[in-house]
Parts: C-alpha cells; sequence; structure tokens
C-alpha cells in the first residue's frame, strides 16, 4: 500500500485500470440488472417491486463502502501522512453520496407499494438518511478546507478527522435492523449463514453488486485523476508566476 | 396503480443520475489532465 502513496506510481496503475472498471462495471451492471428486471422471476410476496432490488442494494453497500473509504483512507491520511490519503478519501464522497441518495430514492419506491408509505422515520432508514447529510456535511468541509488552504490538495486534516468520527453511523446502519423495532427487512445475505435469497434472485444481484462496485471504482479512480491533475497544474503556474 | 410503474421509476432515476456521476467524473478528469499537458507543452 505504501509503494503506490507515490502518485507517479499510482498514475501508472490508475490510467488502464480506470478504463477496465469502467468499461466492465458499466456492462456488468447493464447486464445484470437486466438480468434481473427482465428475466428474473417476481416474488412470492413482493410481487414485481422486488426488481428494485437490483439497484437498491448495490447502492446501499455502496453508500455504505464510500463511507468505509472515506475513514480508511483518512485514518491513512493523519497517520502516515500519504500525499494520496486524503485526494482518495475526497474522491469517495461523491460517488458514495449519489449511491446512498439513490439508496434512500429507490427504497423510497420500493416503499410505497409494499409497506403503503414513502417514508418510515425507523432505525434503517434514518441512519442512511444521516449517512447522506453526513456525505454533503464532509463535501462541504472538504471544499471550505481546501479554499483556506488556498491549493488543490491541502493537507484536510478536519476533513479528514470528519471523515474517521463519521464512521461511527456504519455499524449503525448495518445493526439498525437488529437493535430497533423496524419496517425494514433483516439481514438476507451474511458471509457466515450463506443467503435466503433464491438463486434466480441472488446471481443477477451479486452480478449488479460486483459491477456497480466497478463502476464505483473508475469514478474514484477519474476524480484522484482529475485532482492530482489539478494540483500539478496548480504548482507549475505558481513556479511560472515566481520565475 | 401498477407494480411496474414503480420498477420503471426506480430505473428511471437510477440510470440517468449515474450515467451523470460518470460522465461528469469523465469530463472534469479529461479537461484537468488536458489543462497540464498543453501547460506542458507551452513550458516546453
Amino acid at each position: 500500500m505504501h509503494a503506490y502513496a507515490n502518485p507517479a506510481r499510482f498514475l501508472k496503475i490508475a490510467r488502464p485500470l480506470t478504463h477496465w472498471f469502467g468499461w466492465i462495471g458499466g456492462l456488468l451492471l447493464l447486464l445484470c440488472v437486466g438480468w434481473g428486471v427482465f428475466a428474473g422471476p417476481a416474488d412470492y410476496l413482493q410481487g414485481e417491486t422486488v426488481r428494485i432490488m437490483y439497484i437498491h442494494v448495490p447502492a446501499a453497500w455502496l453508500g455504505m463502502a464510500g463511507w468505509s473509504g472515506i475513514a480508511i483512507a483518512s485514518a491513512m491520511q493523519l497517520i502516515w501522512r500519504h500525499p494520496l490519503a486524503g485526494i482518495a478519501a475526497r474522491a469517495c464522497a461523491l460517488p458514495g453520496a449519489v449511491f446512498a441518495a439513490l439508496c434512500l430514492a429507490t427504497g423510497s419506491i420500493w416503499g410505497r407499494p409494499t409497506w403503503g408509505t414513502w417514508w418510515e422515520w425507523d432505525g434503517r432508514l434514518t441512519s442512511m438518511l444521516v449517512l447522506f447529510f453526513l456525505y454533503l456535511a464532509y463535501m462541504a468541509l472538504a471544499s471550505a478546507e481546501q479554499e483556506a488552504d488556498g491549493e488543490a490538495g491541502g493537507e484536510g486534516r478536519m476533513t479528514a478527522i470528519f471523515g474517521l468520527v463519521g464512521a461511527i453511523n456504519l455499524p449503525i446502519i448495518h445493526y439498525s435492523v437488529l437493535w430497533w423495532r423496524t419496517l425494514h427487512q433483516g439481514q438476507s445475505i451474511s458471509l457466515m449463514k450463506g443467503s435466503s435469497i433464491d438463486g434466480s434472485m441472488l446471481w443477477p444481484l451479486l452480478g449488479a453488486a460486483v459491477g456497480a462496485s466497478l463502476l464505483f471504482g473508475a469514478v474514484v479512480l477519474m476524480r484522484m485523476r482529475a485532482e492530482l491533475a489539478r494540483t500539478k497544474l496548480e504548482m507549475r503556474m505558481r513556479r511560472l508566476a515566481a520565475s | 396503480m401498477n407494480q411496474w410503474h414503480f420498477v420503471i421509476a426506480a430505473y428511471a432515476l437510477s440510470i440517468p443520475v449515474l450515467a451523470w456521476v460518470v460522465i461528469a467524473s469523465f469530463v472534469a478528469m479529461r479537461r484537468a489532465e488536458k489543462a497540464v499537458d498543453e501547460l506542458k507543452r507551452g513550458t516546453s
């Protein structure tokens, strides 16, 4: 990991990976969502609305994975002062916020015909909404701190601390269905207990989750490359102005 | 309301939003990298 903290070495790997992740992820996501929506069966309880799961579940996973990425990169930034860690953390914020928003929106659309309501202030939904607001606050803080630093890619220690502290919400989201009475269903897929979802729905769901994860990775790489380029540009401009 | 209307609404919202985040990130990256290349060419 430390070896790739060097921007030049990182870019050498990130350039081809951006294309591979983007194309494979995008195609896999489209294929598996198409498989689930058009060829998958309806659920015996939920009916046709179960087809929303192929975007809702990957969006929920990636909304949480995005903040996990922010927290890990923030820890690396604070402990080892890796030059790329802060950039990686900030690059996770927008795609993470988008997936969290999609999770909330598609969940709400699913809830209307299934629960009879668009929204319910229960543990899972509320903690996911808190995650979305945390993303917005993180992006605002990162932008304000960068402006205050006066250069792209500033240290951003406050942002990194906020990224770490915000990770407290992740176990709350995960265990909310166990800790509180909730309309939201419990965990259907577990590493220890396996899956309670039938294979005809599970495989397109896992495929869509892998595709969306690769797409998420591609977006993070693109945003990191953009911020690195902007930093490089600013440094060159300053050097030119000084000479 | 037909259940399919809700399914269509979910994807009609998700697909453009995902496309926007991918395209916007790609355009921002290309623009920034192009500006660096142009500056490099201009100063060399």
